[in-house]
This record gives C-alpha cells, sequence and structure tokens, in this order.
C-alpha cells in the first residue's frame, strides 16, 4: 500500500514539473554584437519568415535573431546596452500586403526617422500597393514602428521554411534606433494580424513571445 | 405587579438615556468624519478635477462616501456600545434582559433606510444622464449631448493593442500621443478594429467601449488645470491587455494647436495613405493579412466635420 501511495505520489509530481516547466518554457534572449568600428554601437541582425520550420509550431510566422556565433536563434528576445545606437538589419522574406491601419506604415523612433529599404531611404511605405507590409516592429515604450517591406509571394525562390537563406527572395531593411537612457524591458509586437487561422489573424503566434511578440532587454 | 412595572419603567427610562448616549456619540462622530469627508478628502478624491466629467465623478464619490459614514458608524458605534455595556459581568450566570420590541425605533430605521436608498436611487441616475453622461459611451446617439456648436472631435482607434487617434478637423490625421487643449469640450468617437477594448482616460473621467463596427460617442470638457492622464485599456482584449496604455496631456489652447500643426506637418506622409474619416472600421474576418480598413469598407460610413 505504501509502494502505491510513493508512486502515485512520484507520478502527480512528476506531471505537475512537466506541466510547470512546460508554462514556464521560453524562448532564449540573444545578446546584440558590440560593433567592432563605431562606438555605443551594437548590431542586430533578424529574419522573418512566413513559417519558422520548427519547434513546436513550424507553420507559423515568426523571426530569427542571429547570435553572437552567427547561428540563426528562433526567438524575439533581444539584450541591448543602455545608452547604445542598435543597428538592426532584418531580413524580410514573407509576403506582405495593406494594413488593418494604414498608420502603421509610418517610421518611427529611427535615427533620421527612416529606414534604409534595399538600398533606399524610405519614412513611409504604403501597404496598399506593390508586395505590401509583411509585418512591423513596434515598441511603444522606445516610440520604435517599423514597417517592413514583404516579397512577393509567387516569387519562384519564396523561402516556404525558416531559417531562410540569402539566395532565397527577401528584402533587407536597415535603421538604427537609441536604447535610451534606463534600463528597462520593451515590449515589441506585430502589427499586422498575421496569425492565419485565428480569430481577427490576432491569435497564434501574434500572441506568442517567440513568434510575433517579444522583448528588448535594456541592460547595463 | 406593582413591583414589576415599576422595573419596567425604570428599564425604559435606562433604555431612552442610554439611546440618548449613543445617538449624542453617533452625531458628533458623524458631524466631524462628514466635514473631514468633504472638506479635506474630498477635493483629493479620484479622479479629480481635469474635466468636468471628473469633477462630476468626484462630486459623486463625496456624496456616496458622506451618506455611507452616517450608517457605518451607527453599526459601528451601536455594536461598540453593547459590547461594552452589556456584556455580562464575571460570575453572573442569570438570564439577560428580556429584549422588547421598539416600533419608533424600528420605524425610523425604516424610513431612514428608505429614504436613503430611495434617493441614492434617483441620484445615481439623474448622474448618470444628466449635465455630461458622467464620461460614459453613449452610444452613436448619447441621449445628452453638450450645448456646444464645434465640439473638438478625436477618433479613438483601439487595436490589438494600442490606441491611435484620428483628428477629422486637423485633416484626417492619425497620431498616437493624445494632448487635449484646456477649457475645450471634446468629443470622443470610440470604435475598434478587432476585439471589444474600452477606452478609458481615467483623470478626464472619460471611459467608453471600443466595439468593432460601433461608434460610441463620449463628451467631456476641459478645465483650466493642465497635466497629464493615463489612458488604459479596460477590456480583457488579449495577451498584451496589460500594456495597452499611454498618457495624454491637457495642455494650453496656443500649446495645443502648435502641437497639433507640428503632427500634421510631421504625419503628412503617412496621412494621405488613410483612408477617409469614417466612424467606424470594420475588419474583414479573413483573418492573418489586415485586409480591411479602407474607404470601401461595405460597413464604414464617411463623416466630415
Amino acid at each position: 500500500m505504501g509502494i502505491v501511495l510513493v508512486s502515485a505520489a512520484v507520478a502527480v509530481g512528476l506531471i505537475l514539473f512537466g506541466i510547470f516547466g512546460y508554462l514556464r518554457t521560453y524562448p532564449p534572449t540573444v545578446s546584440a554584437v558590440a560593433s567592432s568600428t563605431q562606438p555605443n554601437t551594437v548590431n542586430l541582425t533578424m529574419q522573418v519568415d512566413g513559417a519558422v520550420g520548427t519547434g513546436p509550431h513550424p507553420n507559423w510566422v515568426g523571426w530569427y535573431i542571429k547570435n553572437g556565433a552567427g547561428k540563426w536563434v528562433r526567438t524575439t528576445l533581444v539584450q541591448i546596452p543602455e545608452r547604445s545606437y542598435v543597428h538592426v538589419t532584418v531580413l524580410e522574406y514573407d509576403s506582405g500586403g495593406p494594413l488593418r491601419n494604414e498608420y502603421w506604415g509610418k517610421v518611427s523612433g529611427t535615427v533620421g526617422g527612416s529606414v534604409n529599404l534595399n538600398g533606399k531611404n524610405v519614412s513611409v511605405l504604403n501597404g496598399s500597393s506593390g508586395n505590401g507590409i509583411a509585418h512591423t516592429i513596434v515598441a511603444p515604450g522606445l516610440n520604435l514602428a517599423i514597417p517592413v517591406w514583404g516579397v512577393n509571394g509567387n516569387a519562384s525562390n519564396f523561402c516556404q521554411a525558416g531559417p531562410c537563406s540569402p539566395a532565397q527572395a527577401h528584402n533587407v531593411e536597415t535603421f538604427t534606433f537609441y536604447s535610451g537612457t534606463s534600463t528597462h524591458s520593451y515590449r515589441w509586437q506585430c502589427f499586422i494580424p498575421c496569425g492565419v487561422g485565428y480569430l481577427n489573424g490576432n491569435g497564434g503566434p501574434m500572441s506568442a513571445t517567440g513568434y510575433m511578440a517579444g522583448f528588448f532587454k535594456v541592460v547595463a | 405587579m406593582a413591583a414589576s412595572q415599576q422595573a419596567l419603567a425604570e428599564r425604559k427610562q435606562d433604555d431612552r438615556r442610554r439611546g440618548w448616549q449613543i445617538f449624542a456619540v453617533w452625531f458628533v462622530l458623524v458631524v466631524i468624519t462628514d466635514y473631514l469627508v468633504w472638506f479635506v478628502w474630498g477635493p483629493h478624491m479620484p479622479p479629480g478635477t481635469m474635466t468636468n466629467t471628473a469633477a462630476a465623478q468626484q462630486f459623486d464619490f463625496k456624496v456616496l462616501t458622506a451618506m455611507v459614514v452616517p450608517v457605518l458608524f451607527m453599526v459601528w458605534i451601536y455594536g461598540g456600545y453593547v459590547l461594552i455595556n452589556f456584556r455580562a459581568k464575571p460570575g453572573d450566570r442569570g438570564d439577560g434582559v428580556v429584549i422588547t420590541g421598539n416600533r419608533k425605533v424600528q420605524g425610523i430605521w425604516y424610513v431612514a433606510s428608505t429614504v436613503m436608498v430611495l434617493f441614492l436611487a434617483w441620484f445615481g441616475t439623474f448622474e448618470l444622464i444628466s449635465n455630461n453622461g458622467i464620461g460614459t459611451g453613449g452610444g452613436p446617439s448619447p441621449i445628452w449631448k453638450p450645448n456646444v456648436k464645434s465640439p473638438l472631435v478625436i477618433q479613438v482607434i483601439a487595436q490589438q493593442w494600442r490606441f491611435t487617434y484620428r483628428w477629422p478637423q486637423f485633416g484626417g490625421m492619425e497620431t498616437t500621443s493624445l494632448d487635449l487643449p484646456a477649457n475645450t469640450t471634446v468629443k470622443f468617437d470610440v470604435t475598434s478594429l478587432d476585439v471589444i477594448h474600452d477606452f478609458w482616460a481615467y483623470q478626464l473621467g472619460v471611459k467608453a467601449d471600443a466595439n468593432p463596427g460601433v461608434n460610441n460617442v463620449a463628451y467631456t470638457t476641459t478645465t483650466s488645470q493642465l497635466g497629464r492622464f493615463t489612458v488604459r485599456c479596460d477590456e480583457l482584449c488579449g495577451i498584451w491587455h496589460g500594456a495597452m496604455y499611454n498618457y495624454g496631456h491637457v495642455v494650453s489652447r496656443s500649446a495645443f494647436y502648435s502641437w497639433a500643426h507640428q503632427m500634421q506637418v510631421q504625419n503628412a506622409g503617412v496621412t494621405k495613405l488613410l483612408p477617409p474619416f469614417s466612424l467606424t472600421y470594420t475588419p474583414s474576418y479573413s483573418g492573418a493579412g489586415g485586409g480591411y480598413y479602407p474607404s470601401y469598407d461595405p460597413n464604414g460610413s464617411t463623416q466630415t466635420y
């Protein structure tokens, strides 16, 4: 009888450990890489894919961030130092479209008030034209809003699953923002309801850290 | 028989004396506390006096608190008096005093309670619909509208998980920040692009649900008090509901017009991409990709101010 009770208690404990362990699972945090040429500057390279290709939800749209060793890590948690300029390079591999609110086509919070899209400086993107806007990086606490231009979804070399490679259809968008003077975790999210198959497109990856929501962790 | 009648008379006299004691303590404490509630605590009660709706809410809180004090104190003082005076003495094993009813006291209690409840019912209803509707959204056609020819119109657009503000009287520009001029009547047209949110400008005393496909109108009038106010979503709307807030400012009229014109210039590039100002922007339910907001939205209706 005693053995049965102890075994049952151990089993319940293991189940609870597994459940809470799963619930507490968080994607890893990647640190931005210090610039070798510019003082007080860090570099951050990100890619956004129509389907991340790995993990529990391989069909979900999501982000990869390059770590210091040059490897792509599937996460949206980034650590950046305070009082620094963060130079971001976004490799965009997903198709785009019009915005639910075209206001989010406006760039704000960057040095110079613009982004460089495929070599051209722009401050507003019209989501209702061309390939449209695929995603946005909006961090309200940093007053940062970046529309990310989409690629042609019918391109023969359209990336079907991440992490994608530069040989596949993509756009390159670069911008620089200031990390601020205090330590804080700034929430950022996409403002395009890109959770395919969920009500209003706002469920699934839109509500999941590591896919379309994350944090810029500004540290001392 | 005569002895028991005398005991009864003595007891009635004793009850009357105790009743007056309780009443005296209650009356003095209520007068002092209500004075403090009205004149000391009252002016600091939320949500303040930044707008007429906020001031009206503060007045309501003062009235409700002042009215609850007599009730609360009667219960506390009577309970405390009984605990102190009517407890059994050490060694007393006898029965307690026979309890008899007192129609006069009961009648006063019933009448006072009824008057108070009826007054509060009338007061609450009156305050909800009179003057300014206490800053709540009154739907597309509010019962009460301020007697102002052209209020400042601001459309509040809620979206998971941010508020933006559209200004039809300033070329239809849209902003993420909210500045208001002092001493001005403001009309908030509140709507949503996705799920149900709630626009709660706490210090302004304005709180209106943001429903997709619905224009919920709320009015307020700013006072001369300048300062910062908080805007929060007050309807659980998804994972980042707790982060759906921002701050606004009530500024002087000159500072407001300066800010508004600066925003017009700053946002000119994106303003021309926005659809014509409409009271609602119903999203399609096609799912991902945004897909709707343009002027051909069949459920939207353009509006000119």
